[in-house]
Parts: C-alpha cells; sequence; structure tokens
C-alpha cells in the first residue's frame, strides 16, 4: 500500500512542477523516477516517451501511466494516472472560480483581449514545429494542407481527419517502407 | 445529468482521437465549442489556453479540466479529466504486456507517417481559429470583411510575439513570459 501511495506522490510532483507538458516534464521525470527512486532506467523512460507520444492523449499522463503499470500493475497505474492529474485539477479549478468572479472587472477583459493574440502567435509557432519534425515528404505536406482545409473551411471534424489520415498512412506507408 | 454523460463521452472522444501531445486536444475543444455552444465559447477557450499555458500540469489536462469546470463546476473538472484520461489509460494498459512489438510494428509507424502531418494540420486550424477571434471584431465571411474589422492594437501583439519567436534566444523563454507582456499591453492600451 506504501508502494501505491509512493507512486501517487511522485506523480503529483511531476504534475505540479510540469508547465506546459509534453518534453518539459521529461527531466522532471528523470530526476525523479531515474535518480531519485530509481523505479525505471533513463533507456526504459525514453521508450515509455516514444511510445506515449504513439499513444492516443496527454503524453505526460501517458509517460505516468505506463511507469505505474510497470512498476505495480493496475493499482500502480491508477496510482500514476491520478497524481499527475490531480494538482491540475486543484490548480485550474481555483483559477477558474477566480476568474468567474473577476470576470466584470474591466482590467480582466483588457488584459485578456491582450493575451489572445499572444496564444495565437504561440500555436502559430508550434505548428511550425510539429510540422518540420513530422512533414518530410510531398505527400504528407498534401495531407497536412488537406487536414486544415477540410476541418478549417468545410467544418469536418477532426476525428474524421484522424481516421482518414491513420488508414492512408497504413495503406501507403507500409509500402513505401517495404520499398526502403 | 444527460448533460454530464455527454460530457463525459465529448471528453472520452477527445482523449481518443487527440495524439501528440501538447495543444492536440484544442482543434477537438474548438469542435466541441461549435456543437455545444452553451458549455462554453469559442473565445472563452482562446483565454482557456492561455492560462492552461501559464500555470502547472500538462495542458491537455489543464484545457479539460478547465473546460469541465465552466460545464459543470468542480465535479464536471473531475470527470472531464478522468473521461480524456481513460482512453490512453485502456490501450497503455493494453499494450505494456507487448511493448516491443508495438513500437517496432511497421504497421504503427506506418499510421503515424499519415497521422502526424495531419495533426499538424489540425493544430493550424486551432491557431487560425484564435488568430481570428483575437484580431477580428466579427467573424470574417468575406475577404471585404476583413479591414473594417481588423484591431490593429491586437494584429501589433500577435506580429510582434511571432517575430520574436523567430529569435532562438527568446524561443528559449517561458510561453508564460509572453502572455504576461501581452497581458500588460492588453491593460494599458485598453485592447
Amino acid at each position: 500500500m506504501s508502494d501505491i501511495f509512493s507512486l501517487f506522490v511522485t506523480f503529483f510532483k511531476v504534475g505540479l512542477f510540469t508547465f506546459g507538458g509534453g518534453y518539459a516534464m521529461l527531466p522532471i521525470i528523470e530526476h525523479e523516477i531515474v535518480n531519485k527512486k530509481g523505479w525505471i532506467t533513463s533507456e526504459e523512460l525514453l521508450q515509455y516517451f516514444s511510445l506515449s507520444q504513439c499513444t492516443p492523449g496527454v503524453i505526460a499522463v501517458n509517460t505516468a501511466t505506463f511507469v505505474g503499470t510497470k512498476k505495480h500493475g493496475f493499482l500502480g497505474a491508477v496510482a500514476t494516472t491520478l497524481g499527475v492529474v490531480t494538482p491540475s485539477i486543484i490548480i485550474i479549478s481555483i483559477f477558474a472560480s477566480v476568474l468567474k468572479r473577476l470576470d466584470d472587472l474591466p482590467a480582466i477583459a483588457h488584459a485578456f483581449a491582450g493575451i489572445r493574440p499572444a496564444v495565437a502567435a504561440l500555436i502559430v509557432v508550434s505548428c511550425i514545429k510539429i510540422f518540420k519534425s513530422s512533414v518530410k515528404s510531398p505527400s504528407q505536406i498534401l495531407v497536412c494542407i488537406l487536414s486544415f482545409v477540410l476541418v478549417a473551411v468545410f467544418k469536418l471534424s477532426p476525428i474524421i481527419v484522424v481516421i482518414i489520415a491513420s488508414v492512408y498512412g497504413l495503406l501507403f506507408f507500409r509500402k513505401s517502407g517495404a520499398k526502403q | 445529468m444527460n448533460d454530464i454523460l455527454l460530457m463525459c463521452f465529448e471528453f472520452f472522444k477527445t482523449g481518443l482521437f487527440s495524439i501528440g501531445g501538447g495543444l492536440a486536444t484544442v482543434p477537438f475543444l474548438f469542435d466541441m465549442s461549435k456543437n455545444h455552444p452553451n458549455w462554453f465559447s469559442s473565445s472563452e477557450l482562446a483565454d482557456m489556453i492561455a492560462v492552461s499555458e501559464s500555470t502547472p500540469g500538462p495542458i491537455g489536462v489543464n484545457m479539460a479540466t478547465f473546460a469541465g469546470f465552466k460545464i459543470a463546476g468542480i465535479g464536471g473538472a473531475i470527470l472531464a479529466t478522468l473521461s480524456l484520461v481513460l482512453p490512453a489509460f485502456t490501450i497503455i494498459f493494453i499494450i505494456s504486456k507487448f511493448l516491443s512489438k508495438y513500437s517496432d510494428s511497421k504497421y504503427v509507424t506506418a499510421v503515424f507517417s499519415g497521422l502526424r502531418p495531419a495533426v499538424a494540420g489540425l493544430i493550424a486550424t486551432a491557431a487560425y481559429s484564435v488568430f481570428q477571434i483575437s484580431v477580428f471584431t466579427d467573424t470574417l465571411s468575406s475577404f471585404k470583411d476583413i479591414l473594417p474589422n481588423l484591431q490593429i492594437g491586437n494584429f501589433i501583439i500577435f506580429a510582434v510575439i511571432l517575430i520574436a519567436l523567430q529569435f532562438k534566444k527568446l524561443k528559449k523563454l517561458h510561453p508564460i513570459i509572453f502572455i504576461f507582456i501581452a497581458a500588460a499591453l492588453g491593460v494599458a492600451f485598453k485592447l
């Protein structure tokens, strides 16, 4: 039981100290789980991390679920997964209820009016980053542009785009992979 | 009660189809705001992104918690987050039994060769939505609407931060810094 509790507490810390998610949490997990606890090796962590990117959902949570499963099966997975999301639930709920009360303040409205274009710029930048790392062939450029057009112009559900792109990848890139 | 169940189902779907982490959930949440306008609006969603990037915790989880809170308070926050992580939890529990087979599978590699570029396109749609919300007073229906609806001050913030982020040194700064600067400019110029 204390094992399970310690898994929860450790991943609570990971959730608390992760800012932004994804790659930001890798050094924190490495410090807590590999160096301090010695629960898994660096190689295992990297394997879990790359698997987490190929699994649906949030990368930080997926990594937590992998480590929990490896350490303590189902209960371990429950402990790490709940641990990593609990700080968000607490902090965001406090933030959301405070914001609700401050909603009438004109200063808050002005602040968010200024923040929104900044958020747009930040999303553009992370989009360029993903584009550079994942789009390597002309057919992939086409997939990227089509996905954008189908959702932004033709209002198709992103779920349909994800399904079509997966099937397309399975049919087309399996062959091109075999040729190489 | 039905609304809560529907919300759980929507976040379950989001968790199942959003792949690649970070902002991957955002296009699905925009879709949700279109289908359920009484839950949260797309401009509220833009504010949630700012808060999620400026508070601890993975962005995807923060977004789900925030959206769930908007829909049904603290209970909504908890249920939305659990629904979001449930699909991945189940999948990981299954694949952890044959890990190496999964990661070396040529089928998995092939699927992701098609999927990753699509995710880049989906995140571009999120950028486009937030850009429209933040820089124009009204939703655009044709090209001639662009100039009269353009809010110059907001557009300048967008352009300056986008240009600043092309410099390597500034790129390394935490997004929260840009969010705070933009907030200060918004208050100072009463945007």
